[in-house]
């Protein structure tokens, strides 16, 4: 196999074939970019899962005075229930740790955060704050364990799960990733059908060179490598630009944007994105030289 | 017709051989039986039509026959896999009546390019182009491009890419028909030239005149079917 011979006509092919080698590129580079974008942000919901699933508790509220549940029955929980319920929850193998928090705590916080508007503060009282238990958990996705065993229980007004807080979050993160993805299907379908198309008409531009190496007795590879490389060449180059639009994202979206904005939660780290990058450059490369395989299969046979 | 039932030493033998086509209701090829033997120098003759580029087409398994079998240079082109097809090729050089010579590289280049492709490094290159282009006749033109060239050149430099990889068999479909008489002759002598080193050489031709000068082996076609197997012999007996 001679390198030079094979480069040169790579050279040839794509030159004389510019604007759709251009197409190819923009549209292999688009749909990896989405492609990739689909991936951070399912690591971006992973990182924050990470982040603040090792923060939130389940809450255990219990009954106070002036409670409307069922299961309060008009009354503050006694103590025996308080203890009844410490020990039960203790006792829960998913229950990792539990932190009691009085009515008197709970004020002391409440004061604490609302120390800007006093008169909030001034018109409630200790006393119309629940009581808790802050219930820690091992696995923090087994809410529904605690849920089940204490929700309805006397002196329980109410289990509560944190994470519930960040579902919207997710489902708004997981909607966001889903679009992308499916757009990244199409485009990449699209690249694929492109380059199909690129190479059967350089195939067919190229079919008196072609015909003569037939003739003359060059194998099938040496017909064929030239196209398949350009496809390929062209597959890695949109490669490259998706990957220098992740890197974009990270410098400027994530890190100049997103993380002083919102500073109270974790981003995707470099880590993510130059993992992504390999394969980025791998999708590209077997994206293009499968649809120029499948096509050289069809149109230029020996 | 001469006795040819006993070829064993034949480059070429088709066996009973029928080539039909699905847009055709008559065979292309109906039943032809031809040998040739090693180093011979073989006309093909016929009106359009009468099964000539079948016949060459079957010689590069860029046909396959419906019925009977082809053997070239020893192998049976049937049980020959498709991969095995570009080592068929390189044993046999083709010329055509327009050339095929690629319009963007110099004569040398047309030529190297034959040499290249099948993967010769360039040191052989460098070496075996000028050679070849020196028994062609066309020394001192290896850098001017195709279009500089009159027809006999530019079909001097197809057969100086045809027989570049000395191949075995040489076959010109029409090697004569784009050129005048005289520049035919040219041709005609070295394709005489080629076939003296001792390659099969088989010609597909209308050019009554070319072949009578020659007095070499007339197979002629008509129809599909050989009807007639001659050594020495000329176009046709009525012209």
């Amino acid at each position: 196999m001679r390198a030079q011979f094979v480069l040169r006509e790579i050279g040839i092919g794509l030159r004389r074939n510019l604007t759709m080698t251009v197409a190819v590129i923009v549209t292999v580079a688009i749909s990896l970019a989405l492609l990739g974008t689909g991936v951070l942000i399912r690591q971006q919901v992973e990182t924050m899962k990470d982040f603040w699933y090792d923060k939130v508790e389940v809450t255990v509220y219990l009954c106070g005075e002036v409670s409307r549940r069922p299961s309060c029955a008009r009354t503050a929980v006694t103590q025996e229930q308080r203890d009844q319920l410490l020990a039960e929850l203790s006792a829960t193998p998913e229950v990792d740790t539990v932190f009691y928090e009085s009515q008197e705590a709970a004020y002391a916080l409440f004061q604490e955060k609302f120390a800007d508007s006093p008169d909030l503060v001034d018109n409630v009282s200790a006393s119309a704050l629940p009581e808790s238990f802050r219930v820690k958990l091992k696995d923090p996705t087994k809410f529904e364990v605690v849920a089940a065993a204490f929700d309805g229980r006397p002196g329980v007004e109410e289990v509560q799960d944190q994470k519930a807080l960040l579902q919207p979050f997710f489902r708004i993160l997981n909607r966001v990733q889903f679009f992308a993805l499916v757009v990244a299907g199409l485009q990449l379908l699209a690249a694929a059908l492109l380059i199909s198309n690129t190479i059967r008409v350089a195939a067919h531009s190229r079919r008196r060179e072609t015909g003569i190496m037939r003739l003359v007795g060059a194998s099938n590879l040496y017909i064929r490598l030239p196209f398949l490389l350009e496809g390929v060449l062209a597959g890695l180059a949109g490669a490259a630009l998706a990957s220098g639009a992740m890197v974009a994202v990270k410098v400027f979206l994530v890190d100049r944007f997103l993380k002083p904005t919102f500073a109270f939660t974790a981003f995707v780290g470099w880590d993510e994105v130059l993992m992504l990058i390999p394969a980025l450059f791998l999708t590209g490369a077997l994206l293009a030289g499968l649809s120029s395989f499948v096509t050289l299969q069809r149109h230029l046979r020996v | 017709m001469p006795d040819r039932s006993v070829v064993w030493d034949s480059v070429i033998r088709l066996e009973d051989v029928t080539k039909s086509y699905p847009t055709s209701s008559r065979p292309a090829l109906d039943g032809v039986d031809v040998a040739i033997g090693k180093g011979e120098f073989a006309f093909l003759v016929g009106s359009s039509g009468s099964g000539k580029s079948t016949f060459l087409r079957l010689v590069l398994k860029e046909e396959v026959p419906t019925r009977g079998h082809v053997h070239v240079a020893g192998n049976d082109l049937s049980k020959l896999s498709r991969w095995k097809v570009p080592a068929l090729r390189r044993s046999i050089g083709c010329v055509f009546q327009d050339f095929r010579l690629l319009s963007n590289k110099n004569v040398f280049q047309n030529v190297a390019f034959a040499l290249e492709v099948i993967g010769k490094p360039a040191h052989v290159v460098q070496k075996v182009v000028p050679e070849v282009l020196e028994l062609v006749g066309l020394e001192g033109k290896a850098r001017r491009m195709p279009d500089e060239l009159s027809g006999g050149e530019q079909q001097r430099v197809a057969v100086a890419r045809a027989f570049v990889n000395r191949p075995m068999i040489l076959i010109a479909d029409e090697p004569t028909g784009n050129l005048d008489p005289n520049t035919s002759v040219g041709i005609m002598k070295l394709l005489d030239r080629i076939n003296r080193t001792g390659t099969t050489v088989v010609m597909a031709t209308h050019d009554a005149a070319i072949v009578n000068s020659m007095r070499r082996r007339v197979v002629e076609l008509e129809d599909g079917k050989v009807i007639r197997d001659q050594e020495r012999g000329v176009y046709g007996f009525g012209g």
